[in-house]
Order: structure tokens, then C-alpha cells, then sequence
């Protein structure tokens, strides 16, 4: 990579901070989830909900924290992020709530465990510490760079991460959590943050290695083995991720943050190539012999099948809430989305989203993950150093690849894996996980755009001679 | 390093626009066929999600909807005297889907209608709870009340019309069913629903309109209307070239008759009055199939009705040789017809040959009680002139007065009518259907026209059993008719 002098997403010259656009953006993320609050209330109760100014000052003092901390300790931050990540995740805490007063939801909890308790509380806790998190990286992380010397010890920890989850008991038929007493952890998605801190860290350093020795065969590098092993290794993880905890989401998203990266940072095309055709060979290999990979591929292929209905009525339910929600949707309370039953307000969020806000609004959700994800790119391609590009293009790309896979499963374009749609659903390890990496990636956009020094005055530079006549 | 992000960028980009048309695939291409998919419940929580609007009789609704504590379905379909109405209003079921009025009314019922649009939008902005219509029936509750017991623990069916408009006044089938016993979803439901469609009884069976008999003697006033039509007959009073016995041609087989009857050469009067097979036997073959086949189809034979619910089509089969054509003209063979086929062809004689269509929904109501919709009576034909109507008249008011119809004599009313004994089964083996037609006139018209048909009574194979089964019901039936018009 050649030293960037000029690009055209970065002027270094005295960029404008943009902390007041986002303070703007901001009073917007807060005010729409209100709205939507509000209105999930009228449409219930007929009635203003009475958590309104709890809920209000909640997300508003959460969001003008995360405000005043950019504002103050990464003031040349992408203006965006924050605020999309916002309005993200008030309006899927309003979700959330308008699930909790389903009356069928609550029958349906209390005839399986005999109680039903609300999940938006807790969600709101969930985004009070994801907001925490979200401060801490930026406090305590003043130069991303500080990551590169934990490469192989995040590769340890996302090894051990993923692993560990096969030891505990699977919750809901998927072994993807780590229960410590009350705490539940889905490791799956902190680790994707640690691995693309490693994948960033090892290639930035294997960059040429990888790139230029290599052997050519048939018209395509194949790179050194011993360049290979830890790449391997990471393949081989997810094959048993797959394999061990039939976490079909989680591998995927393995998969294509490899491919991705690789591609990124030795700039050959052979290295995709070679990329997915490892990934083909895990799936096709796993999927001939793995029940739970054919059993989603069938429920994807026959959602209304009566084999699949006796199993699982969820990807068909989903279908039909998109389409109940048709043009302009059934207006936020008034769907039938909680017929989904389990999950849907998780795993299905989307599908209350297609049901509630309609096409218009599934768009426009979509639309606002597209941005956070054009954001992420835009700082990757701002950063100045190469581990700062790898670990943007890494975290935006993973991002990308979990908003595909968990949407395009709950909308029927590929077979259901088990992920849940970034901030909107309910879960703590999601939306803690994913306010971490939006920090990571406000730092390395505070330091990307950050003007650069005036450069110092040289001492050898003499006194211009004046020539007089 | 710049040049593999911007493509990363338009892969990521291209992972979105993906999402997005399939998000528009499913919500705007697909949406109506998702919507309507056998599997979506929302159908049927719309259905229960308001109050259900109600089936009216004689001002009075006949059904309900009960509030329940149920997360899916706010109401609940009740029915009043469920198995007496059952014929008439089907069934709405939380599980097992919705019949008849029921599921033709429905967008009605449930207020979605489009013609109810309007409705809709005012009680959204007024914040009335939302409301179905109503439908409201042309029967007449004393009538339908009077075929109902009158069946009592029989099985059979009961059809009553007003001939000057086509107004069903009455629809009885039994045995029955009580729709509210399977209206929810739970396991009572699903048991009742199960135990009625193992019932070999049939008790789901609307036998007024789904169920065809062969219509044995009661069709001979068909074939009385072809000979006269066809002119055949001119006179019913003037003696008719009948030998008996008279074997049927092309066969060595006699057509008999019930009984020592007299029957050799009787007058169309006399033949219809003890009910000649030999008689009209030969008069069926002497008009000849092609226009026997006529003069039913303008009877309303052969094609379904829909009232709006759909009755089955009647049959008078097209292709016959001789001997069949004569079996078939007295009600035989593979001559079948519904309960309500034959009371239109009681009801186009007594409204002196017109035909006039079957219906049994008379409006339809907004939650409002405004009148969305009237059905206007109508005409389907003029299957017989009216001098011929009068003459078939006189015959059966004879049958009544002297013949083998006198049970459903009503005292200074005059009433007309036939009887019929259908056999059926493998050479006759199972008991026959004991049938009876008739009308009662006034002085302005007739009020009523009435088939009934009782199944495997034990009935001996003469008449004497259409007369003695059938016939006081339908007196019973023209005698509510009568007495509610008072």
C-alpha cells in the first residue's frame, strides 16, 4: 500500500469536526424511537404509555453521554455512527416492548416456563452497558493501533470464546452460550470483534508475505504453507463452530470476514477464489453429514411444507408477517408477528418490523444498517495506517455479513441461521458487542480525519538571500 | 489498499440491495398470496377480532358472538337453536373454517368488506369499536320452526318458498348439527367436530340442497307439464290412450302400478290424483326425451342454483332409450333431484308458471342497520303457461281434496299437491323416500310452496307413504306460513 497523500474521502487539512451535526442527527435518533413509543401505546391502550418520560430521558441521557464522550475524546469522529446506532437501538427497544404487551407471547411463556417476564428492561440495561462499553473503548483506547499488539493473544481468546460454548448446555436446541450462574454470554459475537483484531494484526504483518511468495498454479498464488497456518487454523474453527455447536450463522460470518480481509490486504483476487472455495469445501463437506445444515436448507426450500410446519411453524410465520405488513404496514401494536411464538423478538425482529412499519419501513431499517456499513467503509478507506484500514474494513464487513445473513434468513433468501439483527434484537451479548464496535470504529475514524500537525519549522532551511541592487 | 475496499464496498453494498429486493418481493409482489395462504391465521383472527355481525330472521338475530378470553380470537360464533338453523347459516368455526352464509357473507360479517369501507373509516375516527353487518334472511322462523320438529328425529329435509318471489321461507335438513359446538379451537371443539364427520347419519349434510333424491311420483307434475307444454294433452279431463298393462318399449317389462289403481286410459286428472305409473310412464315417452329434457331444464333441473349458497344440480339424465325415458318421466331410473328443485317446481305452478329464483339473503345491513345492499326478486322462466299452470293447478288441489294428498288438507285454504315414494337401493332393497310437494293459494296469490322429503321411513311402497309422512308436515310448514302472515 502507498502512503496515502490524498484521497478524496479525507480532506487532512482542517477537517470540520461535525460534532454539532451529529448532536443534531442525535436529537432525531431519540425523537423517532419516542414517537414509536408513543404510538405503540396509543394503539394498545388508547393511552399515553406511562414509561414515556422514563423511557425518554433513558435513551436521551444514554445518547448525550455517548455524545458528550465522542465530542470530547474523539472529536474528529465520522458524525454518523453514533447517531444510526442510536436510533437503532430505541426503536428496537420500542420493538421489544410492543412484544412484551403480546398477550399471545405472554400465554405462550407462561404455559412453557409458567411466567412471563418483559424483555425490554432488560434490553434497556443491555444498551446502558453497551453505551458503557461504547465509553470505555473510547476512554481507554486512545490509538487503535494499541490493538496490534494483542494479535495472538485475541486469537487465543477467540479460540477459547468459541470453543468454550460446547462445554455448556445448549439453550433452545443451539450450543452457541457460555452460562456463568445467572449470566448468559453468546461468545459468537464478541468474537467477531477479537478475530478481526487478529486477522487485522497477523496480515498487516504477512501482508507481502502472503501476496508476493507464493507459487503460481494454474493462473492462480498459492501461498506459503507456513503462511497458511494460522489461516488454517481460523477455517478450521469455523468448520468445527459448525460442526459442534451447528451455529450455521456464526461460520458464515467466520467465512466471510476471512475472505473479505485476505482480499483487503493482499489485494489479490486468487485469494477470494481461494477463499470460497475453502468455504464451499467446509459447507458441502459439513452439510453431507450434519442434519441440522439439511434440515434448514429443507425449511428454506418448503417454508409451508408439513414436514416443516410439524417442526417449525417460524420461517413460514415470518414470511407471512412480511407480508401481512405489505406497502405501508399494519402501524406499530396492531400486527400479528408474536404468532412467530419463540424468538420473535430476537432471532424474527425483523419480521415485527416487516409486519408493523411495512415495506416502506423494512427499507428504510435496511437503509440504516447499508449506512453504518458505508460509514465503516469510508473510515477504512480514511485510515492512514494499514491496521487501521484491516480492522475497519474487518469490523464494517462483519457487520454487513451478519445484517445479510440474519435478514436474508428471516426473509427467506437464504436458509435460517441463528444470529440476531445488530442493536434491534433483544439480547445483551448482541447489542453490547455491537456498541463495542461501533467505538472501535468511531477511534479509528477520530484518528483517520484528524487534521495532521502543522509540520515543525526545519532549522536548515536558511533565511531566503535578499538581493538588492 | 484502497482499490480492494471500494469493491469490498460495492459487495457489502450489493448484500443490502439483495436484502432489499427481496424485502420488496415479499411485501409487494408476494404480499396478496402471503395474505391469503391456507397456513396464515390472520385470516382468521381478523374474522374473530370484532364483534361478528349476525344472521337475521324475522328481525331477530339467530347468532352471536360471545367475548372470550382467548389471545387469538376476541369472539366467538354462538348460534340459537344451532341445529334448527344449521341448514341455513352454516357454521364459523375458530378451527374448522366457516360454510354457507357464513363464509359467503363473511367480508359482511366481519365488517371487511369493501362495501363496508366507509363504515370502517368513521368508526376509526369516532373510535367506535369496530362492528360487522348484518345479513339479514328471508325465512320465516314459524315455518322453519314447524319443518324442524316436524322432521323431529327423522331424517329428511324440508324446503319452503314464496312462489310469487322466490323467497326461501324455510330450510330443514336432520338430522343436524349445532354449529356452536365446534366454533372454538380447543379439544371439545375438535371432538364434536371429529364425532359429526365419522357420523354415518350425515348431520353435516345440507340434504335441502346437497343432497339429490330420485323425487319418485312428486315428478309426474313435471311430466304433466311437459305433456301439456308439448301438447301431448290438451284436456286433463278427457281420457288418455294408457293400456294396461303397459309394457315399456323395447323391453318385455310392465310398468306397474301401486296397487289395484284404476289407471287404464284415466284422465291426466284421475292418473295424477292415485298416482299412475303406467299413466305417465307412457306419457313421458310419448312426449318424447328430448323434450321431457326441456321442460326440466326450465324447471331449473341440471344446473347448480345458488342461493347464494350452492345447491347441487338436479338430474334429468340427457341420454335415453325409450324404456328409460318412461322410467325417468315418473321419477325413477336416474331422474334426482334436491328437496329445493322440487319446491321451485311446486312453487312455478301455484305462481301460475313463473319461476321465480330462489333466494334466502334479503339485505345486507352496515353495522349501522343502514341497507347496503336489497336482492330483487327475479325471474328465471316461465317453464309452463299460465292456462296450462291452472290446469296442473286443479289437478293437484284434486290430489289433495280427493286423492292420495288429503293429509295436507287445511281447513278453508286452498292447497295443491303431490305425493311421491322414491324406491332406491339395489332392486329396491332399501326403504323408500316418502316425498310430498304442495302450495297453498289465497286470494291474492300464493304464500307458500313446500317439498319435503323424509329418508328411510318405514314406509310401505305405495303413496299412501308420501301422503302419510310428508304430507302433514308440509301442512304444518304452509300453516306457520299462513298464520304469520295473519
Amino acid at each position: 500500500m502507498s502512503v496515502v497523500t490524498n484521497t478524496t474521502t479525507i480532506g487532512a487539512i482542517e477537517a470540520p469536526s461535525r460534532r454539532n451535526t451529529e448532536l443534531a442527527m442525535l436529537a432525531f435518533a431519540v425523537a423517532i424511537p419516542l414517537f414509536a413509543y408513543l404510538n405503540v401505546g396509543l394503539a394498545l391502550d388508547g393511552t399515553v404509555p406511562s414509561g414515556m418520560i422514563g423511557y425518554g430521558l433513558g435513551i436521551g441521557l444514554l445518547a448525550g453521554v455517548g455524545h458528550l464522550v465522542v465530542r470530547k475524546f474523539a472529536p474528529y469522529a465520522d458524525p454518523l455512527l453514533l447517531p444510526l446506532a442510536t436510533l437503532l437501538n430505541g426503536l428496537g427497544l420500542v420493538l421489544i416492548w410492543r412484544l412484551d404487551q403480546s398477550p399471545r407471547l405472554i400465554a405462550r411463556a407462561t404455559n412453557l416456563y409458567g411466567s412471563f417476564s418483559p424483555d425490554a428492561p432488560k434490553q434497556l440495561m443491555y444498551s446502558a452497558i453497551g453505551i458503557a462499553l461504547f465509553v470505555a473503548v473510547l476512554l481507554l483506547l486512545k490509538d487503535h493501533r494499541i490493538l496490534q499488539r494483542y494479535t495472538y493473544i485475541s486469537m487465543a481468546v477467540a479460540l477459547v470464546l468459541l470453543i468454550l460454548p460446547m462445554f455448556f448446555p445448549a439453550r433452545n436446541g443451539a450450543k452457541i452460550w457460555i452460562s456463568l450462574g445467572p449470566i448468559n454470554v453468546q461468545p459468537g459475537e464478541f468474537a467477531k470483534i477479537i478475530i478481526a483484531i487478529f486477522f487485522s494484526g497477523y496480515l498487516m504483518v504477512k501482508r507481502d508475505a502472503l501476496a508476493l511468495a507464493s507459487r503460481r498454479v494454474m493462473g492462480i498464488y498459492l501461498p506459503r504453507g507456513r503462511d497458511l497456518g494460522p489461516i488454517l487454523m481460523v477455517w478450521a474453527m469455523s468448520i468445527l463452530i459448525l460442526v459442534f455447536e451447528t451455529d450455521l450463522g456464526t461460520s458464515l460470518l467466520f467465512f466471510g470476514l476471512f475472505v473479505i480481509m485476505l482480499y483487503v490486504a493482499t489485494e489479490r483476487t486468487s485469494w477470494i477464489i481461494f477463499g470460497l472455495v475453502m468455504s464451499a469445501a467446509g459447507a458441502v463437506g459439513v452439510a453431507t453429514f450434519e442434519p441440522h445444515v439439511q434440515q434448514r436448507v429443507e425449511f428454506w426450500l418448503n417454508p409451508f411444507a408439513q414436514a416443516t410446519w410439524d417442526q417449525s411453524e417460524q420461517v413460514g410465520q415470518a414470511l407471512m408477517s412480511f407480508g401481512a405488513g405489505g406497502t405501508l404496514g399494519t402501524g406499530l401494536g396492531q400486527g400479528n408477528s408474536d404468532l412467530i411464538g419463540f424468538a420473535a423478538n430476537s432471532d424474527f425482529i425483523l419480521s415485527t418490523v416487516g409486519e408493523e412499519f411495512g415495506l416502506a419501513g423494512t427499507m428504510a431499517f435496511l437503509l440504516i444498517y447499508g449506512l453504518i456499513v458505508e460509514r465503516g467503509v469510508r473510515t477504512a478507506l480514511a485510515a492512514r495506517d494499514p491496521f487501521g484500514k484491516l480492522l475497519a474494513i474487518g469490523l464494517s464487513g462483519a457487520f454487513a455479513i451478519q445484517v445479510f445473513v440474519v435478514a436474508g434468513g428471516v426473509m427467506g433468501l437464504i436458509p435460517l441461521t441463528g444470529m440476531t439483527m445488530p442493536f434491534v434484537a433483544a439480547g445483551g451479548s448482541s447489542v453490547i458487542a455491537n456498541w463495542a464496535l461501533i467505538g472501535i470504529l468511531i477511534r479509528i475514524s477520530d484518528t483517520a480525519r484528524r487534521p495532521a500537525p502543522a509540520p515543525a519549522p526545519s532549522p536548515d532551511a536558511e533565511m531566503t538571500q535578499v538581493v538588492r541592487p | 489498499m484502497n482499490k480492494p475496499l471500494r469493491r469490498i464496498a460495492i459487495f457489502c453494498g450489493l448484500l443490502v440491495l439483495a436484502l432489499l429486493l427481496r424485502t420488496n418481493w415479499l411485501q409487494y409482489v408476494e404480499a396478496d398470496e402471503l395474505n391469503s395462504h391456507e397456513r396464515n391465521r390472520r385470516v382468521l383472527i381478523e374474522r374473530y377480532a370484532s364483534e361478528r355481525g349476525n344472521i337475521v330472521v324475522d328481525g331477530k338475530p339467530i347468532t352471536g358472538s360471545a367475548k372470550t378470553k382467548d389471545t387469538d380470537f376476541a369472539f366467538k360464533r354462538t348460534y340459537l337453536d344451532g341445529p334448527m338453523w344449521a341448514p341455513v347459516t352454516g357454521y364459523a368455526s375458530q378451527a374448522f373454517g366457516a360454510s354457507q352464509i357464513e363464509n359467503i357473507e363473511d367480508g359482511i360479517l366481519t365488517g371487511n368488506d369493501d362495501q363496508l369501507f366507509f363504515d370502517r373509516t368513521m368508526a376509526m375516527f369516532t373510535g367506535d369499536e369496530a362492528k360487522g353487518g348484518n345479513v339479514v334472511t328471508t325465512l320465516n322462523g314459524a315455518a322453519q320452526k314447524a319443518a324442524f320438529e316436524g322432521l323431529g328425529n327423522k331424517k329428511g329435509a324440508v324446503v319452503a318458498l314464496e312462489p310469487g318471489t322466490g323467497k326461501i321461507l324455510a330450510l330443514a335438513s336432520t338430522p343436524s348439527y349445532d354449529p356452536s359446538s365446534f366454533a372454538g379451537y380447543g379439544a371439545k371443539d375438535e371432538k364434536s367436530w371429529n364425532k359429526l364427520g365419522k357420523d354415518t347419519d350425515k348431520p353435516m349434510l345440507n340434504r335441502a340442497l346437497r343432497e339429490t333424491y330420485p323425487p319418485g311420483s312428486t315428478f309426474k307434475v313435471v311430466t304433466a307439464a311437459a305433456a301439456l307444454e308439448h301438447g301431448v294433452v290438451d284436456d286433463i279431463d278427457a281420457k288418455t290412450d294408457s293400456p294396461l298393462p303397459w309394457t315399456m318399449p323395447g323391453t318385455t317389462t310392465e310398468l306397474v302400478n301401486e296397487g289395484n289403481i284404476p289407471c287404464k286410459d284415466a284422465t291426466l286428472r284421475e292418473a295424477l290424483r292415485v298416482s299412475c305409473n303406467s299413466v305417465f310412464g307412457k306419457l313421458g315417452y310419448n312426449v318424447g326425451k328430448d323434450k321431457m329434457l326441456e321442460t326440466a331444464k326450465k324447471f331449473g333441473f341440471n344446473e347448480e342454483q345458488f342461493v347464494p349458497v350452492r345447491a347441487n344440480a338436479s338430474i334429468f339424465p340427457e341420454e335415453l332409450n325409450d324404456s328409460q325415458t318412461a322410467l325417468s318421466s315418473i321419477g325413477q331410473f336416474d331422474t334426482r333431484t334436491t328437496p329445493l328443485q322440487m319446491a321451485m317446481v311446486a312453487s312455478a305452478v301455484a305462481n301460475d308458471g313463473k319461476l321465480m329464483k330462489p333466494y334466502m339473503i334479503d339485505q345486507l345491513e352496515a353495522p349501522n342497520l343502514d341497507v347496503i345492499e336489497k336482492t330483487e326478486s327475479e325471474e328465471m322462466g316461465q317453464p309452463l303457461s299460465q292456462e296450462h299452470a291452472q290446469m296442473l293447478q286443479e289437478m293437484m288441489e284434486t290430489v289433495v281434496n280427493e286423492g292420495t294428498g288429503d293429509r295436507a288438507r287445511i281447513p278453508n285454504v286452498t292447497v295443491g299437491g303431490k305425493t311421491g315414494t322414491a324406491q332406491h337401493g339395489e332392486n329396491n332393497s332399501k326403504n323408500p323416500y316418502a316425498w310430498f310437494i304442495s302450495y297453498a293459494k289465497g286470494e291474492n296469490g300464493s304464500p307458500v310452496a313446500v317439498a319435503v322429503v323424509v329418508e328411510d321411513s318405514d314406509a310401505t311402497r305405495d303413496d299412501i307413504s308420501g301422503g302419510g309422512l310428508a304430507a302433514p308436515i308440509a301442512k304444518d310448514v304452509m300453516k306457520a306460513v299462513i298464520d304469520s302472515k295473519k
